[in-house]
């Protein structure tokens, strides 16, 4: 949904463009970076080594510069891929960084490319052809590089596995020639390879690139960022949504050893210390006063019963419209209708939010950090500090998880972690470090929701009406995004996965009406589909039951059989054996979802205990994103996905008492445990699309297929999530 | 002052008695790999070996550990240490990777113990690691390879 948000931002539509390469000498090696015709046309010189996409060293290593944050979704590795296949790199001479600070080069294609920034699972669409172009450039003028110094023709070179080499016996590393080949003017156009002469892309043998720096404890992250006399910053936020800072008294904080000085900013107060302990124990000893008389203090029981009574009005907005739904329901043979209910969910990324923020003696400043929308930050960094945006340098680290909490369009902790260093005029650079509390009860939870479904049938089982409305909170309204994402009232965030099903259906209709609460929300791991695919595909089910016909066989009677949807769905239920026996106090549910382009079914099998509770024991997942650009990366994606999205379902939640957030740490805001991840069989559709995403694409059917796997255990609809609330028991 | 023994070498540091282990390492030690994901002891990306045991520093004071042989991510070594780290990549187990110095600390201390983990075995040992990416099925297989690799 981002990318179609970004898509509509963009001021250009979102054209194929013709590119021109351009290259400059990096220090001690070569630099190659390509920019769109319309960029080169601008004021801009010749490409810089900062904002090209790969530096080659003279050691022969090649040192990818990314456009797209990665969070653990491998999109490093994947970019890496793109420009190694078409240089003909061996991959173990192949690294990546992130880059920013230039959206000329890192804008994101599949947005239009206006801005930089990762979500939407788009990072592998946006790079597809950007990444490959810059590897076949660069190859091209190692090539130029060798056929002048070898006095031989260029056609009779040879590249493979990063070795550049002639009949005549002659052959050399990237790094010998890279600086040679820098000073060369960069081809004008590039041939990519044939699919068929791909030896790195779909290949299943690549390893992550960094695996053993993971399993080693050597990864660097934002929270290990260290610099000479750099601080430490824990923030104190204000105890409901909406509360203002009245007064606050430091002196026994300042008394406090390692307490350097407790500060105000925009979003609350901070402790600057020494160190962490210093600064957490800092932390409780601040008294502050704060103004509750514009804060939200509803209770999520009293959001659901006014969510519920909404539901049963008309929506506010029509999100899609085909036929006359109500009045085929109405006068159906048979009639169902189910309201499902979904709490607020924290992202609960493990490495909890932070920053690090150091203005250098030169007046530039340097940020670290999780920098999902490197631009927007890096805009709104320099407005706080007063400088040109030109000025800060937004240094993209790889981050503990996200799941779509570090893509924040006010750019929260960036905001506080900028706000804070000038509050104490720059002297140290300060590392903002939030706890686990901070990051449970700041808000920007995926939206709470109520889903009232309705459907008829005729005789013979057929859907004459669809009928589905939507109640929660806008992701973009108030934001600048509203004015591209929100169309007639309908935030598309709010509606993906339900206005665009692939089933044919007589008639639909499918409302939206928004609400307003003081919780601030965020796209959390699949956004919209987080829900609507669970509504959609439970009920769907429920209409199967009621007309007495299997549930993978009425999906399959609502699709197009030549459709992705179908055949992705036929590809989860041959692989599960979908119809087969089972043992004893087994049962099996399927879903599918399409999210971000990219189809996902999924079959799972679950074991009922004695005691009515249950393991969700195997789910063969089945997906279509294109090339498969990285196989083991699609599987260990959809692996994610998967336990992610079952956590959520079975346990977690972010509930309100009286304003209150509730669950505070992993002992209430309960995730998936290793004990209770499942075996997961994934089976990728062969494709030659261009691939689209599977960061988030996992997540959506896993929910709806286990519920689904309950009903035909125990006939019983899990209409509430987290199936752990009481009113599932 | 605190003496603090971690990785073979001593340190003596002057810092509250009441600061959890974790704070003591990272910050004052040096030693990031350790990390903190939740300070109540209920995510596991802080677990550190003392005397051979998995334990949260986030919720250990320095106090309680002063003298004690504390073993860090950095220090993971021998031929137990290595078998792991060789499944870990082999199979690539990390995505975000941020739990993994937990998972590998505690798949360490398990497989020193019980060469030959069943199933219920590896349950037991990891259900207080968290893994927000859920990498546990490929955690679970490679805590197998490593202790095949180790027979």
């Amino acid at each position: 949904m981002l990318a179609k948000m970004m898509t509509r931002l963009a001021n250009a539509a979102p054209s194929r463009r013709s590119f021109m390469i351009g290259s400059a000498a990096a220090a001690g090696g070569l630099a190659v970076g390509f920019r769109s015709a319309e960029a080169a046309g601008g004021a801009t010189g010749g490409v810089t080594p900062f904002n090209a996409y790969m530096r080659i060293a003279p050691d022969s290593s090649v040192t990818v510069i990314a456009a797209h944050m990665d969070m653990g979704q491998g999109i490093y590795d994947g970019i890496a891929t793109l420009v190694a296949e078409e240089l003909d790199a061996d991959w173990s001479q192949m690294k990546a960084i992130g880059g920013a600070g230039n959206p000329k080069l890192y804008g994101n294609a599949a947005w239009g490319g206006a801005i930089q920034g990762t979500g939407g699972s788009t990072g592998t669409t946006s790079s597809w052809e950007r990444y490959r172009i810059a590897g076949a450039a660069a190859r091209q003028m190692l090539v130029a590089a060798a056929a002048a110094e070898w006095r031989v023709p260029a056609a009779e070179i040879r590249v493979a596995k990063g070795l550049i080499s002639h009949a005549s016996g002659r052959s050399a590393g990237f790094g010998e020639l890279a600086a040679k080949a820098a000073a060369l003017r960069a081809p004008a156009s590039v041939t990519l390879k044939d699919p068929k002469d791909w030896v790195l892309i779909g290949n299943d043998k690549l390893r992550r690139l960094d695996s053993m720096a993971k399993s080693s404890g050597r990864m660097d992250y934002t929270i290990d960022v260290k610099l000479p006399g750099m601080l430490t910053a824990v923030p104190i936020h204000p105890p409901l949504f909406g509360a203002t800072l009245t007064s606050f008294d430091a002196a026994k904080a300042k008394a406090i050893k390692g307490v350097v000085d407790v500060v105000q900013h925009p979003r609350g107060l901070a402790v600057v210390a020494v160190d962490m302990w210093s600064a957490l124990k800092g932390r409780e000893a601040v008294t502050a006063v704060w103004d509750d008389s514009k804060a939200e203090n509803r209770s999520s029981a009293d959001l659901a019963r006014e969510y519920r009574a909404l539901a049963l009005k008309p929506g506010l907005a029509v999100a899609r419209n085909e036929g006359n739904a109500e009045a085929a329901i109405a006068g159906a043979a048979r009639t169902i209708e189910a309201t499902f209910e979904f709490p607020y969910i924290a992202h609960a990324a493990l490495e909890p939010l932070n920053a690090v923020v150091r203005r250098n003696a030169d007046g530039t400043i340097d940020i670290w950090g999780g920098h999902q929308m490197p631009d927007i930050y890096q805009g709104t960094a320099a407005a706080i500090a007063g400088v040109p945006p030109s000025q800060v340098t937004m240094h993209v680290m790889k981050t503990g998880g996200s799941f779509g909490r570090r893509a924040v369009i006010d750019a929260d902790v960036i905001v506080e972690a900028v706000a804070v260093a000038k509050a104490i005029d720059f002297r140290a650079p300060v590392k903002l470090q939030w706890t686990r509390e901070d990051d449970m009860r700041a808000g920007r939870y995926r939206p709470a929701y109520v889903h009232r479904l309705k459907a008829g049938v005729d005789r013979d089982g057929r859907i004459v009406g669809w009928y589905n409305h939507i109640v929660g909170q806008s992701i973009v309204a108030g934001t600048p995004f509203a004015a591209g994402l929100v169309k007639n009232g309908v935030d598309m965030t709010s509606v993906e996965g339900a206005n665009n099903l692939p089933y044919r259906f007589a008639a639909q209709k499918v409302d939206l009406t928004t609400t307003q609460t003081g919780v601030p929300v965020l796209w959390w791991r699949a956004v919209g589909s987080t829900h609507t695919a669970y509504a959609v595909e439970v009920f769907l089910d429920e209409v199967a039951a009621l007309t007495g016909k299997d549930p993978y066989e009425y999906r399959m009677s609502l699709l197009d059989p030549a459709s992705k949807h179908a055949r992705v769905l036929k590809l989860a239920a041959e692989k599960a054996g979908w119809g087969s026996a089972l043992p004893a106090g087994r049962f099996r549910g399927i879903a599918l979802a399409e999210s971000f382009d990219t189809e996902v079914a999924q079959v799972v099998e679950i074991a009922m205990r004695p005691d009515g509770s249950f393991k969700v024991e195997r789910v063969v997942c089945a997906v279509h994103c294109g090339v498969a650009v990285n196989p083991d990366n699609i599987r260990a994606q959809m692996e994610g996905g998967i336990g992610f999205g079952l956590g959520a379902v079975m346990k977690s939640q972010t509930t309100l008492d009286k304003g209150r957030v509730v669950e505070t740490n992993f002992d209430s805001h309960e995730v998936l445990r290793f004990d209770e991840m499942p075996v997961v069989e994934v089976h990728i559709m062969p494709s030659t699309d261009v691939p689209t995403g599977v960061g988030e694409p996992g997540v959506p059917p896993i929910g709806p297929a286990v519920a689904n796997a309950v009903f035909a255990a125990t006939k019983r609809r899990l209409h509430v999530l987290p199936f752990a609330r009481v009113e599932n028991a | 002052m605190i003496e603090l023994r971690v990785n073979g070498a001593v340190h003596r540091l002057d810092i509250d008695p009441d600061m959890p282990l974790l704070w003591a390492i990272r910050d004052h030690i040096g030693l990031t790999g350790t990390k903190f994901g939740c300070g109540i002891a209920q995510c596991g990306a802080c677990t550190v070996h003392i005397d051979g045991q998995p334990v949260r520093s986030c919720s250990l004071p320095v106090s309680a550990v002063a003298g004690q042989a504390i073993t860090t991510i950095e220090a993971a070594e021998g031929p137990v240490a290595k078998a792991v780290q060789a499944a870990w990549t082999a199979l690539d187990v990390p995505q975000c990777g941020y739990c993994q110095s937990g998972q590998v600390m505690t798949t360490i201390a398990l497989l020193e113990a019980n060469r030959k983990p069943s199933d219920a075995d590896i349950d037991a040992a990891l259900s207080g690691n968290l893994c927000r990416c859920a990498t546990y099925a490929r955690i679970r297989t490679a805590v197998h390879t490593a202790a095949k690799a180790l027979a």
